[in-house]
């Protein structure tokens, strides 16, 4: 019985295939939903002008505001195989790490395109991704022109930084803290999308030696000296500023001094997308004070 | 006399009543099963197409197919397993509050998932090839199963097993799982940290028909293994001593229950993640409903859990569709008040 169900399964699922391939042939041209998994992919699509083709995006696609009426899938680490295919996609580009592996699987079992975009925390890397989502967008000239001008803007943004940071007396420490629960400080280490954008505006990170995001002990933060904390902005967050300070370890340093903490939205900050010139330059400018 | 026979009697007779009850809303929570999700297909349409001899597009058999079936088989599975797996604890240990969590099988499963998460990236790469993403339901279960090894040995004393000291031996051994599980979670980036904490909250969402082969044998013959303890189990009730010179034979009946919990809640928690409140509530509402009999529980628990469990899935994937909730939360939502209800119902419950 089951013998025979596999054997008429597989049978259809061919004469599927020879439908499908004609199709692909015939409209090679014709425009497949999209579906975008990761919040820079999603502003890359809109930035290459084919949001008309997006039918649904993961919960950290959150930017532009156009964007977040479209149906959210979840998470991108923890997608559900019935929930992706039920927005109909005919392309899925992911951020590295989407998954899991047996959705992908069941997705590709359902002749769904499914293109993993690399992530690397730098300004090649952001061109790289729009190049690759142009590529699987099948718009590899609109991706070309845009890469080139996110490019532009990316080197125009990192010179002024630069600039800027050669002009002050010694290049800012920054330390990026995510978190402050319970007065303990979780902050950005070494191989971080934080220390990308830090040392792409011209700043220096502060917390060295661990890798990831790692609790801080306080000893810690008061060798690290930082003379600005980053953080990321949440809706209301500036009340946050008493409460940062009154950490002692944080409340010692440079930072705590001078009360310097600059915020900025995570998306914006830790995107690396076409909007990182953007962060480049706000950050610089919170840094150095020429924004 | 007779009217204590003919209330027992009457009991049995409906405990049985409620296999037919239980089995026919099993079958029919699992046809909605496979007919609710994200996506529009409906069994309905493709019953009609495959009647009338029209192909079925590629989205409903993948949809059908390769998703719904399996989680439906995976649903019944782990929801039997852990039902029956807590009824079987509740009998072991005479304890009302008893779950497979006692002999330590979700403190090895969560450390066995949290260092095949975390440290798996270091193993060398052929192995890695090898194992692919079998690791972490392989780990947890190897977690589970030898926690429980591990804890039943520390209890057995001259091949007698004692019941108190494996519940001590369980506490101190969970705390330690849980102490390593800290340092992996320490030593685990922001991506790691997320999957730890979806695997601690459960899903089917992963559901294969590998999955389903490899688990699925697992856990019928540890549950077909365990019918045959619910006349020993009827027997401990009135204490180990009493069992004995019923005729029972004590020892032969832990080491069943053990070795059958093991396997049956290890291998649905390595399949599914952490799923709570399934193993604690369903025997709960059965003994109330039914009366303490192991010969007529331990069956309509596996009913009973299996029928839960895809209740709490199929809200799980439709209540945020297109997006899905891991099924620990729901189990958690749904479980935890009725759990309360029926202590707070039965307060001779909370006085044992």
């Amino acid at each position: 019985m089951r013998g025979h169900l596999a054997l008429r399964c597989s049978r259809l699922s061919f004469a599927l295939c020879l439908y499908l391939g004609g199709v692909a042939v015939a409209s090679a041209a014709e425009e497949e939903p999209v579906l975008s998994i990761g919040g820079s992919l999603t502003e890359i699509v809109f930035g290459l002008d084919q949001a008309h083709r997006l039918v649904a995006r993961d919960s950290t696609s959150t930017w532009p505001a156009e964007a977040e009426a479209l149906p959210d899938v979840g998470y991108m680490r923890a997608l559900s195989p019935e929930g992706v295919l039920s927005v109909d996609p005919g392309l899925i580009i992911a951020e590295e790490g989407s998954g899991p592996q047996e959705t992908i699987d069941i997705l590709e079992a359902a002749d769904v395109r499914f293109v993993i975009i690399p992530e690397t925390y730098s300004a090649s890397g952001i061109v790289d991704k729009i190049i690759a989502v142009g590529e699987a967008l099948e718009v590899p000239d609109i991706a070309a022109s845009y890469a080139a001008r996110i490019e532009a803007e990316l080197a125009v943004a990192q010179a002024q930084a630069a600039a800027s940071a050669k002009a002050s007396s010694a290049p800012k420490r920054v330390l990026f803290v995510l978190s402050t629960r319970g007065g303990r400080v979780m902050a950005g280490g070494e191989n971080t999308a934080a220390e990308g954008i830090i040392a792409m505006a011209g700043g220096v990170n502060a917390a060295r030696d661990f890798q990831g995001y790692k609790l801080m002990s306080d000893e810690a933060i008061t060798v690290a000296a930082p003379d600005v904390i980053l953080m990321m902005a949440r809706d209301g967050a500036h009340a946050g500023d008493d409460e940062l300070f009154s950490i002692p370890a944080i409340a010692s340093t440079p930072a705590g001094r001078d009360r310097n903490v600059i915020r900025i939205p995570g998306l914006l900050l830790l995107g690396f997308g076409p909007r990182t010139p953007q962060a480049i330059s706000t950050l610089s400018g919170a840094l150095y004070g020429d924004g | 006399m007779s009217a204590v026979v003919a209330t027992v009697i009457d009991r049995r007779a409906g405990a049985r009543r409620m296999h037919v009850w239980l089995g026919l809303i099993l079958a029919v929570v699992s046809v909605i099963s496979l007919t609710s999700g994200a996506s529009g297909t409906s069994l309905a349409a493709v019953v009609g197409k495959l009647l009338s001899g029209t192909e079925l597009s590629q989205m409903e058999q993948v949809v059908l197919w390769d998703i719904r079936a399996p989680r439906l088989i995976l649903g019944i599975l782990v929801g039997m397993a852990l039902a029956v797996s807590g009824a079987v604890m509740q009998g072991l240990f005479r304890n009302p509050l008893a779950d497979p969590g006692l002999v330590g099988v979700g403190a090895g499963a969560g450390l066995g998932a949290v260092l095949a998460i975390v440290l798996g990236g270091m193993l060398p790469v052929v192995l890695q090839d090898w194992v692919g993403n079998w690791l972490v339901p392989l780990a947890a279960f190897v977690g589970a199963w030898s926690s429980t090894m591990i804890l039943y040995r520390v209890s057995t004393r001259r091949g007698r097993t004692s019941v108190a000291t494996m519940l001590l031996a369980g506490i101190a051994l969970g705390a330690l799982a849980a102490a390593i599980t800290g340092v992996m979670i320490y030593l685990s980036d922001d991506r790691q940290l997320r999957d730890l904490t979806f695997w601690g909250l459960g899903s089917l969402a992963g559901a294969t028909w590998a999955k389903v082969m490899v688990a699925g044998p697992l856990i019928v013959l540890a549950l077909a293994g365990s019918h045959f303890l619910s006349r020993g189990l009827n027997g401990l009730a009135l204490g180990e001593a009493t069992a004995h010179h019923l005729g029972i034979n004590v020892q032969a009946l832990k080491n069943g229950a053990i070795l059958s919990v093991a396997a049956a809640s290890g291998a649905a928690v390595a399949v599914s993640g952490g799923i709570g409140f399934v193993g604690i509530v369903v025997p709960h509402l059965l003994r109330l409903a039914t009366g303490p009999d192991h010969r007529t529980l331990l069956p309509n628990a596996a009913l009973l859990g299996a029928t839960l469990l895809l209740l709490a899935d199929i809200m799980a994937r439709t209540v945020v569709a297109p997006a899905e909730l891991p099924i620990g939360i729901v189990t958690a939502v749904i479980g935890s008040p009725v759990f309360l209800w029926i202590l707070l119902r039965r307060r001779g419950l909370v006085d044992l």
